[in-house]
């Protein structure tokens, strides 16, 4: 039997700390995307409910505890950090687990690296705490997340994890500079 | 020269630079324009087509003039404007388009020719004979004309873009624009205030008049500190916002490292894209010049520049000054240089009711008709009451006017409107959504009605998003009348420049005319006007006055060309910022891109993606080695390679199978669970989309995979089917192709190798799927090939990637097998008469690649209609076929097909080549191809012609399927 | 320009993807005459005003949008989910199946 010795999307790449903002690889755990069935809906949102959840609208994220109910798109929804138990016939389940790298921001710079990333409003009233946005990262499809005020979390493609996280960094590089320039 | 007292540079500081290799000291603040004045440097360039001597015209970034070259290390960064570039310790300038010195430029003969290079000179001179004019004329001209030049190296520097959003952009920073930002900030709005310059204030820090009983720069440091304490507002220096866009959104330039020697990782620009739901245009007003003989001399200057040189620089431009200007706001030039010290030896007014004064000698109603100076301003000549006298003067202020600084109004097609009161365009109303033009730019010429125009401008653009602000006092302050007599051109013999930039003179605008080309946009072209880097910001409106002048239309039946964005130059380094090198497209990589680069593989790109092309051996020597030997093993004995790039889609719902058969022209829904079909998809136009296969994991549950290539876009097709044609149907879609690692492991000996830890391959059939566990890890193994021998693709999830293929390998390797790459897989799918997107181009039906039997005559599919449609089947197609080189000559992909006999050409084309590779199986050159009713000609001759390459082979005609036709391999 | 996306709201263009004409989802009868067809293909407007096209939030929430445009003032006067769903829940298919 061969044996399969589990590797993180980017093997190796240590957190990395500039311009007041800290990038770093994260595990989200198991992630199982959550699309309704037609005529499921009603039975959805019980079994659903006996997770602590409700099935997310639009941009939303619905949380219980660690786990997670993250709106992804039309008729999607992922959830992060559980099995999907008692939604089978009720959704589609697909496990996306090793499909994403998840990438973590922290800090009080971290809106102004994802200015230079996304092209999206970012402002507290536009994208609140709490908020999810399916939205381009440079040109990778992207999911992002705000789990603080100056904390965000981003999902990519797993193969594109190396171009994410050089591209976060070269954003944070450039900003280190103009801060060091007064 | 520098004045003592006066100025806003920090002179407890020096700073040396250097400029056409002379070092010079400034002071921090300072412009290399101002530096080098207060240096006694005047002539600072050569003109772009006569090499006449230049000085310095402006104080702003309009500068049509003084353009240099900045050095950076290995950089050389031409046509920036002297007006706009801080100087730096270090900063190194030379001047541009002038051989061998400033001084002594040896093409200013260009001037003493002048008489034969008007306007359209070039196009009627250099037409004969016609092939000169690439090899000759033009290289020649090129040389002469021109501003400054690149290094010709990599630009290695980092640029930025970035984005930003508010509710309110306030664009300038003068008293318009302060207020207009006070105003929004004070009510609470997410503001950006953007100007170009290094300082806020604009004009304010230029003049000398009071804004509520202090001096201008005090007023502007004290509103600056109160809205840089502000959450809500973000104050952008060095940032030019340089073209409006549709939906409130804009661009903008900043430059971020100009101004500093060069930093590792310190952008050099941002591109901003800033998206604001209002804006407040408050750009101020760009003064005129006036056209006369000679008007462009070194130490012929604006008369508002020689005030911002003065007042804010501290720099005396001159020392014995003169002005020529139609009104009285212009006089203030005088005043302030005389209450500095520096003798104003006359004020040229043409208004022959201009009122006198004590403190100057006023010409009324005369007007400067000559200047002298080779390489600077050494005397004027004017027409007085109807004699002529000459002045001795090192400085001239001339002003014609200001013209509202609209352009970006116009970015949008607004067309500006002409006020005859101000003698200038304004901008229309609401030529831009949202954008409200203010101030000056909205022709508002004096201090007090700009500061409360600020305000207006800004309760307006609020209340638009249903915001209240507070109306926020005004501040006293000059509020002068502007009463002007436009002048535009002094009649009189010689060249009276209009565009300094381009050369264009008041004699080239009317020759224009009498060439017939009358309309503003022929003139433009004719002369060149206003299509230099300064995009006549100093001259377009008088060239229009004076071609109005000769159609004998008014200025505004004339109208005006078109401002474009960007409103100044833009690097297309900024521009393109982040997409140089890896940053022009997101890299993926396999999961096994460590192992196949451990083993040596060099990795190809396909797409995104990268895969390792073959996996060299001690020995061989070239890539045909490698590949020839990987084809032969999955031949003989067994090949593993990475088909993680295949896109996968997952497929679920009640109406899944239906919807198969909606996208796929054969049909699905009775495929049996546990089996793979091979499913060919059109584009409702009736070409090939996509082929790939498709499995059945469950009653309501499918997976199917896609080619590398056309991943995307198959999901996209898959998303509108669903959502245009059967939203209500149960079926759900998502890709998985980044969750699955799959391996294909293809040969005799596959069966083998499998057995060695998994139970199924035995009972598994040809185009059979499965669920299987390797330890504890859920895996799927499908019997399928695209190799032509018996093949199993083993996925896994994307985690266990690497090391199962490691394993793979390395078991392979036991039974005399090996990794294969992208060229043998190439190869291998040749021989067996595969295609790839090489060959479903997009230009194909499903009759053309010999698959029109599997559109089904039972059910509808997408392009089902379309593809039955005549022109689309027949033998005037041309047809999938397969082709090998007759003599053993090497042949290639791209080249064309014809019958042997017929000339070479594009009307007896024939066909051409999409794949070829060299088969050791066969021994031969292999190629797949289209050729005219190829499918009846099968064991023809044709020529193969690449004239690209220089490659001319007779070829065989023969079915594409090279190897195992019958199709006993796969289902060993 | 921006699209305000039904699900997901206002977005720079760069996130979507263009298609045509809203012909596209009118599509012919299997059995229709190859003229219905060719109309439905290939013909096409070219107005100078009101036009609905459709556009593919292809980086966001993958919905197909129809979207209701001026082409000489770029105002966007209408964004509507092709689905004809705003949210997961509501009613579902604004349009028969073929």
């Amino acid at each position: 039997m061969p044996d399969l010795i589990a590797k993180p999307p980017l093997a190796g790449a240590a957190a990395l700390t500039l311009a007041g903002v800290t990038l770093a690889m994260a595990d989200p755990g198991q992630i199982t995307s959550v699309a309704p069935f037609r005529g499921q809906d009603k039975a959805l949102g019980k079994a659903l409910k006996a997770l602590g959840l409700s099935f997310p609208a639009p941009n939303q994220v619905m949380s219980h505890g660690d786990v997670r109910l993250v709106w992804t798109g039309r008729d999607q929804a992922f959830l992060i950090g559980a099995e999907p138990r008692g939604l089978a016939g009720l959704a589609a389940l697909t496990d996306q687990s090793d499909g994403w790298a998840a990438l973590r921001l922290d800090g009080p710079g971290a809106v102004d690296v994802l200015a230079r990333l996304y092209p999206l409003d970012l402002r507290a009233a536009a994208f609140p705490v709490g908020r999810v946005a399916r939205a381009p990262f440079n040109h990778m499809s992207s999911i992002l997340m705000r789990p603080g005020p100056h904390s965000f979390e981003i999902l990519v493609f797993r193969s594109m994890a190396h171009t994410a996280w050089h591209e976060a960094g070269a954003a944070m590089r450039a900003l280190a500079a103009r801060a060091a320039t007064g | 020269m520098r004045v003592a007292g006066k100025g806003l540079v920090d002179r407890s500081t020096t700073v040396s630079f250097r400029f056409d290799g002379q070092s010079l000291a400034g002071h921090p603040g300072d412009t290399l324009a101002s530096a080098l004045l207060a240096n006694g440097v005047k002539l600072v360039g050569r003109s772009f087509k006569y090499h006449r001597p230049r000085g310095i015209l402006t104080a702003g970034s309009e500068e049509p003039n003084a353009l240099v070259e900045v050095l950076e290390g290995n950089q050389q960064t031409p046509n920036v404007r002297a007006t706009v570039q801080e100087i730096f310790e270090g900063l190194t300038a030379q001047s541009q388009n002038r051989w061998p010195s400033l001084r002594h430029d040896l093409l200013s003969v260009n001037d003493l020719a002048a008489p034969f290079l008007s306007a359209g000179f070039y196009y009627k001179t250099f037409m004969w004979p016609r092939a000169f004019w690439e090899k000759l004329y033009e290289p020649a001209i090129r040389r002469a004309a021109g501003l400054g030049r690149l290094s010709g190296r990599h630009d290695g520097a980092v640029y930025e873009k970035a984005w930003a959003h508010c509710d309110l952009l306030v664009i300038g920073s003068g008293p318009t624009g302060l207020m207009a930002a006070l105003t929004a900030a004070r009510a609470g709005a997410d503001v950006i205030l953007a100007d170009e310059d290094a300082r806020m204030g604009g004009r304010l820090l230029a003049e000398t008049g009071q804004v509520g009983g202090q001096s201008g720069p005090d007023w502007v440091a004290g509103v600056l500190a109160e809205l840089a304490a502000l959450p809500n507002v973000r104050l952008m220096t060095r940032t030019t916002v340089t073209g409006a866009y549709d939906d409130g959104t804009f661009g903008a330039l900043e430059r971020v490292g100009l101004h500093l020697a060069p930093q590792a990782d310190l952008p050099r620009e941002c591109f901003w894209r800033i998206v604001a739901r209002r804006t407040v245009l408050a750009a101020g007003a760009l003064e005129r010049p006036i056209a006369f003989r000679n008007n462009d001399r070194p130490g012929i200057m604006l008369a508002g520049a020689i005030r911002s040189f003065l007042n804010r620089y501290g720099v005396a431009a001159g020392q014995r000054v003169t002005l020529f200007a139609n009104s009285d706001a212009a006089r203030q030039t005088a005043r302030d240089l005389q209450a500095a010290g520096i003798p104003v030896a006359g004020v040229i007014d043409p208004r022959p009711d201009a009122s006198p004064s004590e403190e100057f000698p006023v010409y009324a109603g005369a007007e400067v008709i000559d200047t002298a100076g080779r390489l600077a301003l050494s005397e004027i000549t004017i027409r007085h009451k109807g004699s002529v006298t000459r002045i001795e003067t090192d400085l001239l202020g001339l002003s014609g006017g200001w013209n509202p600084t609209l352009h970006l109004t116009c970015h949008m097609n607004g067309r500006p409107i002409w006020s005859p009161e101000i003698a200038a365009f304004v901008p229309a109303p609401n030529a831009v959504p949202g954008l409200i033009p203010a101030g000056s730019a909205a022709g508002v010429f004096s201090t007090a009605r700009c500061l409360a125009d600020g305000v207006a401008a800004a309760r307006r653009a609020l209340a638009g998003i249903g915001q209240r602000a507070p109306d926020v006092p005004v501040p006293e302050a000059e509020d002068g009348s502007y009463e002007l007599q436009p002048l535009w051109a002094v009649p009189g013999k010689g060249r009276a420049w209009l565009d300094f930039a381009n050369d264009v003179t008041v004699k080239d605008v009317r020759l224009s005319v009498q060439e017939n080309f009358r309309s503003v946009e022929h003139m433009k072209r004719y002369t060149t006007q206003g299509m230099a880097p300064d995009q006549g910001k100093n001259s377009n409106v008088a060239a229009l006055a004076v071609l109005a002048d000769a159609t004998g239309r008014g200025i505004p039946e004339t109208g005006t060309t078109t401002f474009r964005p960007p409103f100044s130059p833009v690097s297309i380094a900024a521009m393109g910022a982040g997409g140089r090198a890896a940053g022009f497209a997101p890299q993926r990589f396999l999961t096994s891109d460590q192992a196949s680069r451990d083993r040596g593989a060099p990795m190809i790109e396909a797409g995104l993606w990268y895969r390792p092309g073959y996996f060299p051996r001690p020995g061989e020597t070239t890539w045909r080695e490698s590949c020839d030997r990987e084809v032969a093993m999955v031949r003989s004995t067994v090949g593993v390679t990475d088909v993680s790039t295949l896109g996968k889609i997952d497929i679920q719902g009640a109406d899944a199978a239906r919807f198969l058969d909606l996208v796929y022209t054969n049909t699905f829904s009775t495929l049996p669970v546990g089996r793979v079909r091979y499913g060919l998809m059109l584009r409702e136009d009736g070409m090939v989309l996509d082929d790939g296969t498709t499995a059945r994991l469950d009653e309501h549950h499918f997976l199917m995979t896609t080619t590398t290539a056309a991943a995307g876009q198959v999901m996209r097709h898959l998303d509108f089917v669903q959502q245009a044609f059967c939203a209500a149907w149960d079926v759900r879609t998502i890709s998985v192709t980044e969750t699955w690692a799959q391996f294909a492991v293809a040969g005799p000996l596959a069966r083998r190798l499998l057995s060695g830890f998994l139970e199924t391959p035995a009972g598994l059939p040809f185009m059979g799927c499965a669920a299987v566990r390797l330890g504890g890890v859920a895996a799927r193994l499908f019997r399928i090939s695209f190799s032509g021998e018996e093949g199993y693709e083993i996925a896994v999830p994307a985690r266990y990637g690497e090391a199962l293929f490691r394993d793979l390998v390395a078991r392979a390797e036991t039974l005399g097998g090996g990794a294969y790459g992208m060229e043998a897989l190439n190869v291998l799918r040749i021989e067996k008469g595969f295609i790839t997107h090489a060959e479903i181009h997009g230009r194909v039906t499903a009759f053309d690649i010999g698959l029109d039997r599997m559109v089904s005559p039972a059910k509808d599919c997408i392009g089902k209609a379309a593809s039955r449609r005549p022109g689309l089947t027949g033998p005037e197609r041309e047809q999938l076929v397969g082709l090998r080189s007759k003599s053993g000559a090497a042949i290639t992909a791209g080249a064309h097909l014809f019958t042997p006999g017929d000339a070479v050409g594009r009307e007896t084309g024939q066909g051409y080549v999409t794949s070829v590779g060299f088969s050791p199986t066969l021994g031969a050159w292999l190629a797949l191809g289209f050729l005219k009713n190829g499918r009846a000609r099968i064991g023809e001759t044709v020529r193969l012609v690449d004239h690209l390459r220089g490659i001319d082979v007779l070829c065989e005609v023969a079915d594409p399927v090279f190897h195992d036709r019958e199709g006993v391999k796969l289902r060993a | 320009m921006r699209i305000p996306c039904p699900l997901c709201g206002p977005r720079d263009r760069r996130e979507f993807y263009y298609y045509g004409a809203e012909d596209y989802l009118h599509r012919p009868a299997p059995d229709a005459p190859p003229e219905a067809w060719d109309a439905y293909l290939h013909l096409r407007d070219n107005p100078a005003g009101i036009t609905r096209d459709l556009w593919y939030h292809e980086t966001g929430c993958t919905a197909w949008l129809l979207v209701t445009r001026n082409t000489v003032t770029h105002e966007i006067l209408e964004v509507a989910l092709v689905a004809g769903r705003t949210a997961p829940k509501p009613a579902r298919g604004r349009r028969a199946a073929p």
